[in-house]
């Protein structure tokens, strides 16, 4: 068995963040390897909308926007993520791209897993698969959610 | 104003509940665009009634209508009579519009208010959606007053944007504070906000305390509360030992005209702070 206590510096521990708690350890192996740490700087972007997605984001820490174009008024952000959280799930739906930008609002960092081989290591791994869309599932229902408030503007009735 | 002065009974007599006490607004200050706070006292001098966190006022505007206010007063000084309104209808709009120096016209405290006996010796988790903040002051103030009673304070509050935020100096002292944290978070914003973006439910995960021996105190629109609610619960906060403060149009204020009512209960009489295991069934179906 793989011994997941000491990453090599060319694995990252992924398995640190919340997201990644109790998948196998050849699944983190795998995944870890294709992981790097990267920093932003407040104010800074780690994407815009419309580019390709090529990265899942797990926060470490820090605090990101995701903001949305507002019919050519000024961007609005839509919701905020930070540490122990994260970012998106555009690099695993088809066509693979971001639907907002993500700015950081303070020094940010995080780690970066490759899409597709993240996607690969789904697709070699249903049961790990499935493991993480079940992990993905309430983030995109607390996005929705979100999105449901907003359109119903309940503070305003 | 000869209908209101003739509303007054003259010493000893005990007030009609049906009868406005004439105050004098004192002082407007506003909160948001369409929002106020009124400082009011009685025309007579003499002091307004004690009331209890979480209690409402009907606040008459003459010719206007009446509506219910909560109380968003430091209980420990009832004299100032403080009331937060946002323009929302007809009658809102008016009192809002209340300037120094008019009248307006008020009865109560009515309603059960938040069972702060409930919180002593627990953590307390307080979450407010936007105009949700100024039922849940008085209980704020209360626990800060009595600090050592209480275990950890966990305050989430919430609006649609950050135009909208009540409060605002009065929220960044308790940020300062190092006997309670409080999070703040919007629907959406603009560039211009650092702040955090995302439903109150999103910053429960970090809030600090033990939910067996957690009560919470839940004020703001209807789905909020029950989307905080379900969460604490399955965080492992008791049903019971959640409070829910619950808005229903009203017209008497004191449980005889029906107005008010949701389920088997009135709001007003029975109300409007409620346990969540009372009210879970009841606020899962719609049109109640
Ligand atoms: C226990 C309790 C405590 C409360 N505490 C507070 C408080 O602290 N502060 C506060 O501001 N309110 C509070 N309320 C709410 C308050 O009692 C009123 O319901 C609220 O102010 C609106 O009353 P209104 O008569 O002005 O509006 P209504 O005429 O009843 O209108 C209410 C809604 O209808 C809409 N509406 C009104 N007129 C029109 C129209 N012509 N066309 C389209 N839409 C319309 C409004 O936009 C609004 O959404 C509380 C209520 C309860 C039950
Ligand atoms: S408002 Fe009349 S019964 Fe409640």
């Amino acid at each position: 068995m793989t011994d997941t206590r000491f990453p090599t510096p060319e694995r990252i521990p992924i398995e640190d963040h919340p997201f990644f708690h109790g998948f196998d350890a050849g699944f983190l192996h795998r995944v870890g390897a294709a992981a790097e740490e990267r920093t932003f700087a407040a104010d800074e972007f780690l994407f815009h909308e419309g580019t390709p997605a090529r990265a899942f984001y797990l926060v470490q820490e820090g605090k990101v926007a995701l903001e949305i174009g507002a019919g050519g008024g000024p961007p609005l952000t839509i919701q905020t993520i930070g540490a122990r959280e994260v970012i998106g799930w555009s690099w695993l739906v088809p066509p693979h791209r971001w639907r907002f930008d993500a700015r950081a609002l303070k020094p940010t960092r995080l780690h970066s897993i490759d899409a597709a081989a993240l996607r690969a290591a789904i697709d070699a791994d249903p049961l790990q698969g499935y493991r993480l869309l079940r992990r993905l599932v309430p983030v995109l229902a607390e996005r929705l959610e979100m999105a449901r408030l907003q359109v119903l503007d309940v503070h305003r009735r | 104003m000869s209908t209101v002065d003739s509303a007054v009974p003259a010493g000893g007599v005990p007030p009609n509940p049906w009868l406005p006490r004439p105050f004098r607004v004192e002082e407007r200050v506003a909160e948001t665009g369409d929002t106020v706070t009124l400082c009011l006292r009685p025309e007579d001098g003499t002091a307004p009634p004690p009331f209890a966190p979480g209690q409402f006022n009907m606040v008459y505007r003459f010719g206007v209508g009446e509506v219910a206010v909560s109380i968003s007063g430091d209980p420990a000084r009832p004299e100032e009579l403080r009331h937060t309104v946002r323009a929302a209808g007809k009658i809102s709009e008016s009192l809002a519009g209340a300037a120094p120096g008019e009248t307006v016209g008020v009865r109560g405290p009515y309603g059960t208010g938040w069972p702060m006996e409930r919180l002593a010796g627990r953590d307390v988790v307080v979450v407010a959606g936007g105009l949700g903040l100024p039922p849940l002051r008085p209980a704020l103030l209360e626990i800060l007053a009595h600090r050592e009673r209480y275990g950890r304070l966990e305050v989430i509050y919430g609006a649609r944007s950050p135009p909208d935020l009540v409060y605002y100096d009065e929220v960044q002292t308790w940020r300062r504070r190092s006997d309670l944290r409080i999070q703040v978070t919007v629907d959406a914003a603009g560039r211009e906000w650092y702040g955090d973006v995302g439903l109150v439910t999103a910053r429960l995960p970090d809030a600090r305390f033990d939910p067996p021996r957690t009560g919470a105190l839940l004020c703001g629109p209807e789905i909020m509360m029950r989307l905080t609610a379900r969460a604490l619960e399955q965080a492992g906060v008791p049903a019971d030992r959640i409070f829910l403060s619950m808005e229903r149009n009203m017209k008497c204020g004191i449980g005889s005209c029906g107005h008010c009512q949701f389920g088997q209960s009135f709001v007003c009489r029975d109300g409007p702070v409620f346990p969540y295991s009372a009210l879970r069934d009841r606020l899962d179906r719609r049109e109640i």
